[in-house]
């Protein structure tokens, strides 16, 4: 699903690079917790799978295709392969939550008929049935985060990427987006998560990538947040 | 890609930068109606060219007893070896005739020259003291290419019996220079214009573009094309382009109407000149329409691709 050999990623004008030398795969339908400290290169890592960057030296595959090589015509079309989550939330504020949704499907010139069947389900899913016309303001920072995760997955990616989802959350809504996000892999959807949060992590014990200044220093099946530093 | 969802879209993007919007209609509607009016000028130019050049001859005044006597003291010692003899006359008409550029010759007797005289200025005081014999005879020839007066001049002037070659296209080309400078300046003004216009484009895109970056950035992350993501800006553009373009032929067919036609109505108090008509201002309307909505179109997809990449 995933798969990085030898990626380096500097950015221009700074000394140090943001990921040195990361070599790692991710199997279709894992779930994984990236760990790290700000600056350790969680986003950058997340940015690459995204193609929104290009890695410096080494090769960055996703959903077999390797993205170097991946012409700037085509990285819309996998895009629509990956869901993407935010820790805030990234909602249009003057749409619906439906239209939100919605809205996910429509830039992608999904037909009309579809996207009327398939946005009541996965608000279904993500459990905010009957709550399609109220406006993003008017809900709950969970529920926000519940439409955001409804719009990453309801194109059915293959893969579901979510940067500190619980970031803005207290500990028993985050429980709650956890569960959603467990149910979502159970179906099959490979799901990475760049997360600060202990107790989630070392509640679901998934597999953990940690990153350390750029450099992969854990990589362990069914691990914890971390030693205390 | 769904219309109704692009046009809201458009709607919602022009509404929000109202003020820019209108900057836009207004900088492309001058500059376009500039470029439209220097197109005109230049219809305008070549018509009167084309009229003025079929009216107007080349005349070659032959020296008469009087220039003879006069022999230099008016400034001009053309006619110093006397006046024309039969055989010259006779020699300068078989030339003429021989000349492929040449389409007519004729005859210009001093009587009829006289005669011609009396008749446009019969009212004045010089036209009684004035006499057949003092007026020349002279050779009026029509040229197939007016254009090329000047191989007349050179082959004619100085020779004996030939007191002068006179064109009076120099007269027009004079006017014609004005005209064409004049025209140049409108098309620098008009330049100018366009690349305020461009510069506005660009920027009110930008704005545009930035103003929304919410929904761009969710529109790239769920994978939507970069056309599917630049249409609704371009559109925009092209949209107040297409205004400022309609607002452009306005101003021209205003122009026609109030200038030449009515108003002012130049048509019936200049009848020496022969002006454009609708048909000429009819066929540019296109053309400025097209520019109209393409030149912002481009300018929005310049601007686009440096800010929304995928």
């Amino acid at each position: 699903m995933i798969r990085f050999d030898n990626v380096s990623k500097s950015y221009p004008k700074q000394n140090r690079p943001a990921l040195r030398d990361v070599s790692l795969d991710i199997a279709k339908g894992e779930f994984v917790f990236l760990v790290g400290s700000s600056g350790s290169g969680k986003s950058t890592f997340l940015r690459l799978v995204l193609r929104e960057e290009r890695a410096s030296h080494g090769q960055v595959h996703v959903l077999g295709k390797d993205l170097a090589k991946l012409s700037n015509w085509k990285v819309p079309q996998m895009r629509r392969q990956l869901g993407t989550v935010f820790q805030d939330f990234r909602l249009l504020p003057n749409k619906t939550v439906a239209e939100n949704v919605a809205f996910a499907q429509e830039v992608i010139g999904k037909p009309r008929g579809e996207i009327r069947k398939a946005v009541p389900q996965v608000l279904e899913l993500v459990g905010l049935g009957g709550k399609e016309d109220r406006m993003p303001g008017e809900l709950s920072g969970g529920e926000q985060q519940r439409v955001a995760i409804a719009r990453a997955f309801v194109n059915r990616p293959a893969l579901l990427i979510a940067d500190e989802p619980t970031g803005n959350l207290d500990p028993q809504t985050s429980v709650g987006i956890m569960k959603l996000l467990d149910r979502i892999n159970r179906t099959g959807t490979t799901v990475i998560m760049a997360t600060h949060d202990q107790q989630i992590v070392d509640q679901m014990r998934k597999r953990v990538i940690e990153l350390e200044q750029g450099r992969l220093v854990r990589d362990q099946s069914r691990g914890v947040y971390g030693y205390q530093h | 890609m769904r219309a109704q969802f692009v046009m809201s879209e458009i709607g919602v993007g022009l509404r929000r930068n109202l003020t820019m919007t209108f900057a836009v209609i207004i900088s492309v509607a001058l500059s376009l109606a500039l470029f439209g009016g220097s197109l005109l000028m230049r219809d305008q130019v070549s018509k009167m060219k084309g009229y003025w050049y079929d009216k107007v001859n080349v005349s070659i005044y032959l020296c008469n007893k009087s220039d003879a006597e006069d022999n230099g003291e008016s400034g001009s010692k053309a006619c110093a070896k006397g006046a024309v003899t039969p055989e010259q006359k006779q020699q300068i008409e078989t030339d003429l005739k021989k000349m492929d550029l040449v389409e007519t010759v004729h005859y210009e007797s001093s009587d009829e020259a006289y005669k011609h005289y009396k008749e446009r200025f019969g009212h004045t005081a010089l036209a009684s003291v004035i006499t057949p014999d003092q007026m020349p005879d002279s050779f009026r020839v029509k040229l197939k290419q007016p254009e090329k007066y000047k191989v007349i001049t050179t082959a004619f002037a100085g020779r004996d019996g030939v007191q002068s070659v006179a064109d009076q296209h120099t007269e027009l080309d004079n006017l014609f220079t004005m005209l064409g400078y004049l025209n140049w300046a409108a098309l620098g003004i008009m330049l100018i214009m366009l690349i305020v216009a461009l510069l506005l484009i660009v920027n009110t895109v930008r704005v545009s573009a930035f103003s929304r970056r919410r929904e761009t950035g969710i529109m790239r992350l769920v994978g939507a094309s970069s056309f599917y993501i630049q249409v609704p800006f371009i559109m925009e553009a092209a949209f107040a382009g297409l205004i400022g373009a309609v607002f452009a032929c306005a101003m021209l067919g205003a122009g026609q109407y109030f200038v030449i036609d009515h108003g002012a109505s130049l048509r019936t108090k200049m009848e020496l000149i022969n002006f454009i008509g609708w048909d000429s201002v009819l066929t540019k309307l296109p053309l400025v329409l097209v520019i109209g909505v393409l030149m912002p179109s481009l300018a929005a997809f310049i601007a686009l691709r440096k800010y929304l990449k995928v």
